[in-house]
């Protein structure tokens, strides 16, 4: 096996900044008491300010105030490490959390399916950068080499024993993960690399220090197998953003819903799985949040098709207070079905399949505004005909000529005394269901030389209903 | 005497009209009807391009004049919208012109969301053909639907009333339909000067 070992050295920075619309604005993480707070990790554009991780706040403030300031919330950079995992384990279905800041994915059995390495690495790296993260990337043997050797090196491969024997034993004692204690005492002993720690004789380790170091040196060795807990994705999505300020328009909610929904496809895209409806939470200050609901006719996971209908549905959307966060859920997933695609096409510009053309009209126009057209085996002219397309599509009954429109109520006809050319023909039927209908039916002819389809109450003639044209 | 001018650069320069353009090649979508086959340039209604259907008054044969064609593209598995209609379709009817039903899609729209729909199925090229009744629209909103059936190389129809045929259109074709007598008239058509005589239409 060999396990890849992704440090995120920045996490919980990253998932802040990737919220904002511009990243490259100064920003520092604070955390601490209320009485002495302390900037926890800052951002390039701070750091070129002065701005360093461990100053008070009173200090940063005197050096400068052009800095936007974000609370440190540990919840939160975890949230981010399991969004990591869900997404790395589209790469590998062992991917372990054992190490904050990291991710440990094993890589070889997925070399066949992602090609060799570099290629490997070169798409990880992309999509990391993509989603916003900065990371390292280090290949050993075992969990814990890769782990170790990360902490010093980016874009090391190494696949076999004795090299990484060797780049183990060029790190320095104090950045091999013992307790600082530990590393310190060894130090103080004059041992200043891994490779002189190796070197020692067991039995003296085991006697001067806690068991624990010798359970690392091997582990690091590979020597004694690490047992790890591999992730294991949820069935449920569910990713908050809290906006720092008031939104009013929906401009400025289009930034955060559109993380919210490539963050879906990213999770959809390691599972291999879609999404038939979510819903978008609009959270408001002192009202009940907003439910803008999304459903699909089909499972899908196209980022900008997401991205899309989300807006089409939250563009209508009306909200009765300022929107104070954006929450994305997402509980049903069903099994992703690939779209059945020819392979000659004939449309050359085909830019657009008729399915998502669908959704998109149903986003804008309403869950009911398209649907197709089915005749029904009866001959009450008000239920001939159905809008669902699952409705068994009988053979239509031989009857006299019917118009091609149908009024869908009909109105009394204005004009007085119409030409008739054809009828009556009488229509009676539907009196086990409430629909009773006994009527005359008429082909006439207005002045106009519209053709038209007229009734009358059986047994009459007058008082022309108008009910449809033979257009 | 001025200079000497070749015939050929002066016709070079294209500032001489030969009065008849080079023959368009033949339409791929015959209307149906033979007679406004022969009337047209194309032989056929111009392919991925707009066609505008004005009647005097509803209900007077803009179906008749179109189902052949719908079909037609719907027995070839073409999709076929209606985009807002004025009245439902009649399974019964069109299943007696020869329409496959399972290919007709209908999307309900208010005015404005029409045209934007209409565009887009027209755009999206997954259509055979697009039917819709715009009812107060501009030259500019005709010629966004122009451009979009180009795009998507689709078929569309647009059923206006007759008295729009004072202003000028972007459409390809203009087909007028009259009810006494029965007859079409095409008002311009693209490639070719318009036939000059109504042309019967017996189709009731």
């Amino acid at each position: 096996m060999r396990w890849a070992c992704i440090l995120l050295p920045q996490l919980a920075l990253d998932g802040v900044l990737r919220r904002r619309a511009d990243p490259d604005a100064p920003l520092a993480l604070i955390a601490g008491t209320p009485q002495r707070r302390v900037l926890r990790a800052v951002n390039p554009a701070a750091r070129a300010l002065g701005l360093r991780a461990g100053q008070s706040l009173t200090a940063a403030q005197a050096l400068t105030r052009d800095f936007a300031l974000a609370e440190y919330d540990p919840e939160d950079a975890q949230r981010w490490h399991r969004f990591l995992a869900a997404w790395a384990y589209r790469f590998s279905s062992l991917v372990s959390l054992r190490y904050p800041n990291a991710l440990l994915v094993e890589i070889e059995a997925s070399l066949s399916l992602f090609g060799p390495w570099p290629r490997f690495e070169a798409r990880l790296r992309e999509e990391l950068a993509d989603l916003g993260f900065r990371h390292r990337i280090v290949v050993a043997p075992n969990p814990v080499a890769a782990r170790v050797l990360v902490n010093a090196h980016d874009g090391l491969a190494i696949l076999a024993e004795e090299p990484m024997r060797h780049a183990l034993g060029q790190m320095p004692v104090e950045r091999v993960g013992f307790a600082p204690e530990v590393a310190t005492a060894f130090s103080r002993m004059g041992l200043r690399k891994l490779r002189q720690v190796i070197a020692l004789p067991r039995d003296t380790v085991a006697r001067r220090f806690p068991a624990d170091v010798l359970k690392h040196l091997d582990a690091l060795l590979g020597e004694r197998p690490q047992p790890l807990d591999y992730y294991t994705p949820p069935d449920a999505f569910d990713v908050r953003i809290e906006l720092g300020y008031e939104v009013e328009s929906h401009q400025a909610l289009l930034f955060p819903l559109k993380r919210l929904t490539s963050d879906l496809a990213a999770f959809l895209a390691g599972r291999d799985g879609g999404v038939q409806r979510f819903v978008v939470r609009l959270e408001h200050e002192d009202h009940a949040d907003t439910l803008v609901p999304v459903g699909l006719l089909s499972a899908e996971r196209e980022p900008a098709m997401l991205f899309e209908l989300a807006r089409g549905r939250l563009e209508q959307a009306q909200v009765p207070a300022p929107v104070r966060g954006v929450r994305l859920l997402a509980r049903e997933l069903p099994v992703f079905v690939p779209a059945h695609r020819e392979l000659f096409d004939e449309r050359p510009q085909q830019s657009m399949p008729w399915e998502q053309l669908r959704e998109r009209l149903r986003a804008r126009l309403g869950n009911e505004a398209v649907h197709g057209l089915r005749a029904h085996a009866d001959h009450r002219p008000e239920h001939a005909w159905s809008v669902e397309s699952d409705a068994k599509a009988g053979p239509a009954p031989p009857t006299a000529p019917r118009p091609g429109w149908l009024l869908r109520q009909p109105i009394p006809l204005r004009e007085f005394s119409p030409q008739i050319l054809a009828g009556p023909e009488r229509i009676e039927s539907g009196w086990w269901d409430g629909g009773d209908v006994r009527r005359d039916y008429y082909l006439i002819e207005t002045r106009w030389g519209q053709r038209g389809w007229v009734y009358s109450p059986a047994g009459e003639t007058g008082n022309f209903m108008l009910h449809g044209w033979f257009a | 005497m001025g200079a000497v001018v070749a015939l050929d650069a002066l016709l070079h320069e294209r500032r001489v009209w030969r009065g008849r353009p080079a023959p368009q090649p033949p339409s791929a979508q015959p209307t149906g009807f033979a007679a406004l086959d022969v009337a047209l340039p194309t032989r056929g209604w111009p392919e991925s391009a707009l066609t505008e259907v004005l009647l005097p008054v509803d209900g007077v044969g803009e179906l008749q004049l179109l189902w052949p064609t719908l079909a037609r593209l719907s027995q070839a598995g073409e999709r076929i919208v209606l985009v807002a209609p004025p009245y439902l379709p009649f399974p019964v009817a069109w299943q007696q012109a020869g329409v496959d039903l399972r290919q007709v899609q209908i999307v309900e729209a208010e005015t404005r969301d029409a045209l934007w729909a209409t565009e887009q199925c027209l755009r999206s090229g997954s259509c055979g053909a697009v039917l819709c009744w715009p009812q107060h629209v501009d030259d500019r909103a005709l010629r966004r639907l122009q451009v979009a059936a180009e795009s998507g190389q689709t078929l569309a129809f647009a059923c206006r009333p007759l008295k729009a045929s004072a202003n000028p259109s972007p459409a390809a074709l203009r087909i007028a339909i009259d009810a006494r007598p029965s007859q079409l008239r095409v008002l311009k058509c693209r490639g070719g000067l318009a036939p000059p005589h109504p042309i019967p239409f017996t189709a009731h």
